[in-house]
């Protein structure tokens, strides 16, 4: 018998007579909240990440402010006015390696865990390309923030591959000292435009 | 290479001795576990829901675990649909050969690895090593314990036991390429492991990795982490292998809406974890292989009561409110899995017939905290009764006397025992079982103290014992 019948008999024999199972669903799927901004851009702080709160006109000079003279990663399908100013890196693991940083959109943010959620959709970039700068500046939304993680669970499409991003990369093994950046980039800078 | 667990010697008791005289790990220990400790506290009361997801994320579990044979066919399927490949490895031998023949048919002799308990617990880098492929951990801690040839003691802070001196030595030491001048600033150790690693991630051609939750429904796969060496090894490399437990599962997408708030905040005492990614089978590309591993876990589902121990999501909860894991530490437990979970698991993956194994169920006091801790609801203290029960004789006897005296060494283990003693009273009325019987049979039981062991606990938590 090969090891994939195996393993299925065992489970059948060992689960074989026990109790059905219903799964209560009493928690909130979407927790009400007043100013979503407000909340995320918080909550997205608490993480050390650097955060604007800005009306949506203002956010293309912000950007060009942030990334002038830079070398910016630039993904397919970005906003042109969400990197006026940049000069565009290329594309080989060396030349992300090399580059200043990524700007991009995202897919959902979510407020209560301060979370940016990229899908590899038009203007997020690959992942490569959002992970191997060491500066991630992300431009959300304000239609894009939802209150929990259940909102955001359901809003998303699994046959994407998803990046859940919640401040700068981080690691607490010495000592339990945070200390922001590993191996992901080191700033993470967040534009909410409302 | 760090060693495996696989065949360490000692019991329970004689490990947790020799670390209850380490005064730096207890320190460490201590520390740690406080730290996280006070962290999951807020987070977790943040959540006005927290018992409705815990009752959730139980009944997922369950749900899963009942029909698993079900969910394991419908993750096939759709990994399969995705463009993955599905393996099946009934023990820790098949599943190295499987690794072992998909890393030698990419011609490659080096892979990368992020933290992975399931590949720990099967000895996947002595076996990768056997036949010429050098596996690299890539998680900071991992990569500490791994140069200093070590064992990691906590399931979410594996060099916990090592200070930060401690590390610049093996920084120095082992790395190759630790930068001149290193100090012992947690900043300039992390920078040194980020330039150490960072070429080696460019140029990976083959990663390994575990997965925190597995979706039948749609064949995704979810890491937790906080690094970035995670998403560098899911990402970059063209050949993805990922080795995990059958028991990982969840039946569909939505559940991952009760496991994302579950599970960073009982481990890292985060809101959210840095990092999170989700994959469905062969992503932007890359070759993706799924190694789904039995290894016991069919065994332990067999047993009625044991069977809870798979709910497990690694959060590490349990060991940080443990009392017995504070003083004796992750090694005494010898094995992957230290800790109350550990205490349940390892007997039931790997039987009781070594001493450690045997002593297992007894490296507790059963005051209870891990379950309360617990964000699905295992209720380890019940399990570990029912394993004492089930351990042989000798080998339990010996090591249970050993440790009873040490438990009753002082108040607070005493306290527990009690509540060992009135679990048991329905079992054997009038003397201890087990290995207690002997114990009991010189001695009166103590008298039930004036306070619950709880109560107790908490006031000199508030008070700061030292
Ligand atoms: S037993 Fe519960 S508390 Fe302990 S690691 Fe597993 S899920 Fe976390």
């Amino acid at each position: 018998m090969g090891a994939r019948e195996e393993i299925l008999g065992r489970i059948r024999q060992a689960v074989r007579g026990a109790p059905e199972v219903e799964i209560p669903r009493g928690y909130r799927t979407a927790p009400p909240v007043d100013d979503l901004a407000g909340l995320f851009a918080e909550r997205v702080r608490d993480y050390r990440a650097i955060v604007h709160v800005l009306p949506a006109a203002e956010v293309p000079a912000a950007i060009t402010e942030l990334v002038r003279g830079r070398r910016m990663v630039i993904p397919d399908g970005l906003p042109p006015e969400w990197s006026e100013g940049a000069e565009p890196a290329g594309g080989s693991l060396a030349e992300l390696d090399a580059a200043d940083g990524v700007v991009t959109g995202c897919a959902v943010a979510i407020a209560e865990t301060g979370t940016i959620v990229l899908d590899t959709g038009p203007g997020q970039g690959t992942r490569a390309q959002t992970l191997v700068p060491d500066y991630h500046l992300c431009v959300v939304l304000a239609g894009q923030i939802v209150a929990g993680v259940p909102e955001a669970v359901a809003r998303l499409d699994p046959s994407r591959p998803l990046t859940w991003i919640s401040g700068p990369s981080a690691t607490s093994d010495i000592e339990l000292n945070r200390v922001e950046g590993v191996h992901g980039p080191r700033t993470l800078e967040v534009i909410v435009s409302t | 290479m760090s060693a495996t667990f696989l065949g360490m010697p000692g019991s329970f008791p004689n490990n947790a001795e020799k670390a209850v005289q380490n005064s730096q790990l207890r320190y460490n220990l201590r520390k740690a576990t406080h730290t996280i400790r006070g962290r999951r506290a807020s987070v977790v009361g943040e959540l006005p829901d927290w018992q409705e997801l815990r009752a959730a994320g139980k009944a997922i579990k369950d749900e899963t675990l009942r029909h698993l044979d079900r969910y394991l066919l419908q993750l096939e399927e759709a990994v399969t649909d995705a463009g993955g490949h599905v393996h099946w490895a009934r023990d820790a031998a098949e599943a190295n050969r499987i690794v072992t023949d998909l890393v030698k048919a990419t011609g490659e002799t080096e892979v990368v690895k992020v933290k992975s308990m399931a590949t720990q617990e099967i000895g996947l880098n002595e076996a990768l090593a056997e036949h010429g492929i050098a596996a690299y951990e890539t998680d900071l801690a991992e990569l500490i314990v791994q140069l200093g040839d070590d064992f990691p003691s906590h399931i979410l802070v594996p060099a916990i036991h090592r200070n930060r001196a401690e590390i610049r030595e093996i920084f120095l030491d082992r790395m190759g390429d630790a930068p001149e001048g290193l100090t012992d600033e947690p900043a300039a150790l992390t920078e040194a492991a980020r330039l150490h690693l960072r070429e080696r991630f460019l140029r990976s051609k083959v990663a390994i990795s575990g997965a925190n939750f597995m979706v039948a429904e749609t064949g995704t796969l979810v890491v937790l982490e906080s690094e970035g060496n995670g998403r560098m090894c899911l990402s970059l490399p063209e050949t993805l292998i990922s080795v995990v437990g059958i028991e990982k599962l969840v039946p569909s997408w939505r559940d991952l809406e009760v496991f994302l708030q579950l599970l960073p905040r009982s481990s890292t005492g985060e809101r959210m974890n840095p990092y999170t990614s989700t994959w469905t089978g062969s992503a932007e590309g890359q070759e993706f292989h799924l190694v789904l591993l039995d290894n016991g876990r069919t065994g332990v589902l067999a047993d009625e009561v044991g069977r809870q121990a798979l709910r497990c999501i690694r959060c590490s909860a349990c060991l940080n409110v443990c009392p017995v894991y504070e003083r004796a530490g992750g090694h005494a437990y010898g094995s992957v899995y230290p800790g109350p979970i550990g205490a349940i698991l390892t007997p039931q993956l790997r039987g009781m017939g070594s001493d450690l194994d045997a002593s297992l169920p007894y490296a507790s006091s059963l005051c209870g905290a891990c379950f309360e801790a617990c964000p699905v609801a295992i209720d380890i203290p019940e399990v570990l009764v029912h394993l004492r029960a089930e351990a042989p004789h000798g080998a339990a006897e010996r090591a249970g006397m050993r440790l009873a005296g040490w438990v009753f060494g002082d108040r607070a283990r005493l306290a527990g025992v009690q509540r060992l003693a009135s679990r048991l009273r329905k079992l054997v009325p009038k003397r201890l079982p087990g290995p207690l019987s002997a114990w009991t049979d010189t001695r009166d039981l103590p008298d039930i103290p004036e306070e619950p062991f709880r109560d107790w606990w908490e006031r000199e938590e508030r008070h700061g014992r030292p």
